[in-house]
């Protein structure tokens, strides 16, 4: 591997969840990065992983966009997301669209091996032990499936969100259980996807928490618009939020602004 | 049996409304898991084994032609006869042929997917033999006419009070007065009934687990003990079997077997296991006299050096659908033919085709729990993605799903472009969420607010607001 220099330059893909919905997980992302010791550019030929042709059997869409995403990406020491789910598609499955075209997959799978799920990214590569940061809750955490089985996300968020001052975890019954998100399953398949969502939302009540943290911006709004739609007053945040110690600067997920 | 998967979406509605079905679902969801967790826990080369199991498999399918030619020639040395049958209907043809040469009116079954797969009491009762499913949860379903909804636990959709209720129907000449309070009750009236079946069959059938090409041997795996009692008592034995189940050695077949019972029931090994080579030889107290094995192709040589090739390598444990949450939602019915879960919504479009079963690889959230349990390690999420890739390839899916996955990717590939509509869609949901912060109804997502409010962003996108702290910084 090449010599990493002391801080390496890190480029933030922002994903397209984080872009349109929620930039304060990408300025927490920023902030995360940083005090791991990275400089952080924000490179602009981004829009998205191409996840939702990849998923979709359009092959060519999924490979031209990682076609882009080579040309803008592979110029950095790391590439880092805040999602196991386009962390998954970057890092395991990206390289395989250049199957028949070994060149360019030499290159894709050296870039998908610099590329990290940002909470793994803290804690694996940069050392990060804790955060400084304070948020008073009792907090359950959902493990989204990409990050688990696709990246081995399960450990390090959890134990950055012990360093949080004022923080408390108790763990579903089921968290590694899919929230019925699944890209565009949930729109396809909107009646089976309410219900493994409201499984899901079931599980989180009955913890008792107030909030809910997870990784990823899909399963995300789509836990708190079950939960709002329930009636339920949990608060719902991406985790990078909390860690960044930025839960102030934004409302919850869903949440009604002031 | 025919398919209704093309209604996967009107099944899985009737489904989720089905009382018994969600009772019985909410009492295995949580059960089959954990059994099968605690058995991985109990031994720890468990993960090595499946590796083993993979690659055994993987040197079977690279050779099969000449492990089948090898089991074939064993199986002639020890006195069985070999049926090759290309298409269901041969291999239904065949079956019926050895039934009518035995001069059969009753044929005893084990159970046996493949034997689902061919409709075979279907055809069997057209030409006035009767089929007697002798596996338990089979036979409750052959007194309902229902076929089964999952792999290995064929009945598990019906509760205590359904099987009552069948049996009292059916069973007309036991007191009426008898009890059905517990699950041993249930089984000792079926053992009554069997008994008799058992003792005046003309043929038995059962499926294999494995065919062991060293050996000639056939190998069936069974709690009940029915299978043993169905091969062993009638004159005639017929094993059908799918061409996939060969595998070299006997040691093969037992590396499979560690990892099938435990993958599959949580157990160590299966009650029974049982070995048939051939039939009854010179000097032997019991077994049949002819010993037949219908062997059958129906569309799994075109897998082979297909993207779907893996899927061979699948043992029928059913761990992917006790693990996955659409099936554990759904149950097995409302996937529409013979294999439902997650190993069904592969292997279903490559038998049936795709185009008759396009909704069962799209059914999926690719969470990849099967995945991660399965005993032969088969990338089922990657391979229903192959089925998706070549519906879009053969413009099967949806044109609306076209259109619109064409138009965002175009603008998806134009950063510049795509920075001005995603600035202006998130501004504007903002603005039109107010102070809410969520929209309980929005034209055009009803698929996403029928359950669910959704979510209003925050109203800068990234990159505007990153852009004014770029040039702030300045």
């Amino acid at each position: 591997m090449d010599q990493i220099a002391p801080r390496p330059r890190v480029a933030l893909f922002v994903t397209c969840l984080v872009d349109l919905h929620r930039p304060t997980v990408g300025f927490a992302a920023i902030k995360l990065l940083e005090q791991a010791g990275c400089d952080v550019e924000v490179p602009r030929a981004q829009t998205c992983c191409g996840q939702p042709a990849y998923n979709s059997g359009d092959r060519a869409t999924a490979a031209a966009m990682a076609r882009d995403y080579l040309e803008a990406f592979s110029g950095y020491d790391y590439v880092v997301v805040p999602s196991g789910s386009c962390g998954g598609m970057l890092r395991t499955h990206m390289p395989h669209l250049f199957d028949d075209d070994p060149n360019t997959k030499a290159r894709a799978e050296q870039l998908a091996a610099r590329t990290y799920e940002l909470i793994s990214f803290l804690t694996d590569i940069r050392g990060m032990t804790h955060v400084d940061a304070a948020f008073t809750a009792n907090a359950t955490y959902h493990d989204s499936c990409a990050g688990l089985r696709e990246l081995g996300v399960k450990a390090q968020p959890r134990a950055l969100l012990a360093s949080v001052s004022g923080l408390s975890l108790t763990e579903m019954k089921e968290p590694e259980i899919c929230c019925g998100f699944g890209g565009t399953f949930c729109v396809k398949y909107p009646e089976i996807s309410t219900r493994m969502v409201s499984d899901k939302t079931a599980d989180i009540v009955a913890t008792g928490a107030d909030t809910l943290l997870a990784g990823d911006m899909g399963c995300l709004l789509n836990m708190a618009g079950r939960l709002s739609r329930q009636g339920s007053a949990i608060k719902v945040r991406h985790v990078a939020e909390v860690l960044a110690g930025m839960t102030g600067d934004v409302p919850a997920i869903g949440e009604s602004r002031g | 049996m025919l398919s209704t998967s093309t209604e996967f979406k009107a099944n899985a509605h009737d489904a989720m409304a089905n009382v018994g079905l969600q009772k019985a679902l909410s009492r295995t969801r949580p059960q089959n898991p954990a059994k099968r967790a605690a058995a991985v826990a109990a031994l720890p080369e468990f993960e090595e084994l499946r590796d083993i199991g993979r690659d055994i498999k993987n040197h079977a399918l690279a050779h099969l032609d000449f492990y089948l030619e090898t089991w074939e020639a064993n199986v002639l040395k020890s006195g069985g006869h070999v049926h090759w049958c290309s298409t269901a209907d041969d291999a239904r043809d065949a079956v019926l042929k050895i039934c009518q040469a035995a001069g059969a009116k009753t044929v005893t079954k084990g159970k046996s997917m493949i034997s689902e797969e061919l409709a075979i009491n279907d055809h069997l009762e057209k030409f006035g033999i009767e089929p007697i499913e002798t596996d338990l949860g089979e036979y409750i379903l052959q007194i309902r006419k229902e076929p089964p909804s999952h792999i290995i636990g064929p009945a598990f959709h019906l509760n205590r009070e359904d099987w009552e209720e069948s049996f009292r129907k059916v069973h007309t000449q036991l007191d009426p007065n008898r009890v059905f309070a517990e699950r041993k009750d249930i089984q000792n009236e079926a053992r009554i009934l069997l008994r008799e079946k058992f003792l005046v069959a003309d043929v038995g059938i059962t499926g294999a687990n494995f065919l062991i090409a060293e050996t000639g041997s056939s190998v069936i795996v069974t709690n009940e003990g029915n299978g043993d009692l169905t091969q062993t008592l009638p004159r005639v034995h017929i094993v059908l079997a799918s061409i996939e189940k060969c595998v070299p050695t006997l040691e093969d077949a037992t590396s499979l077997l560690r990892l099938l019972a435990r993958s599959a029931t949580g157990q160590d090994f299966s009650v029974y296991t049982t070995f048939s080579t051939g039939g009854r030889r010179p000097g032997d107290l019991d077994g049949p006299e002819e010993y037949h094995v219908v062997i059958v192709d129906n569309g799994r040589s075109a897998m082979i050096g297909s993207e779907f090739q893996d899927m061979l390598r699948c043992i029928r444990c059913a761990a992917c659908m006790n693990h996955c949450p659409v099936y554990q939602t759904v149950g097995g019915h409302a996937y529409g033919w013979v294999y439902p879960g997650p190993m069904g919504s592969v292997l279903t479009p490559s038998l049936i085709g795709v185009d008759k079963a396009g909704h069962l690889p799209n059914a999926s959230t690719f969470c990849g729990k099967c995945e991660s349990v399965c005993p032969v390690k088969i990338p089922l999420p990657n391979m229903m993605r192959h089925w998706r890739e070549r519906e879009f390839e053969r413009h099967l899916s949806p044109s609306a799903v076209r259109t619109n996955l064409a138009a965002w990717a175009w603008v998806a590939r134009r950063p510049a472009l795509y920075r001005l509509a995603t600035k202006i869609a998130a501004k504007t949901l903002s603005l039109l969420a107010g102070k809410k912060g969520r929209f309980a109804s929005l034209p055009f997502a009803g698929g996403w607010t029928a359950g669910r409010d959704l979510p209003a962003p925050e109203g800068d996108t990234f990159f505007a607001r990153y852009a004014r702290t770029q040039r702030a910084a300045k």
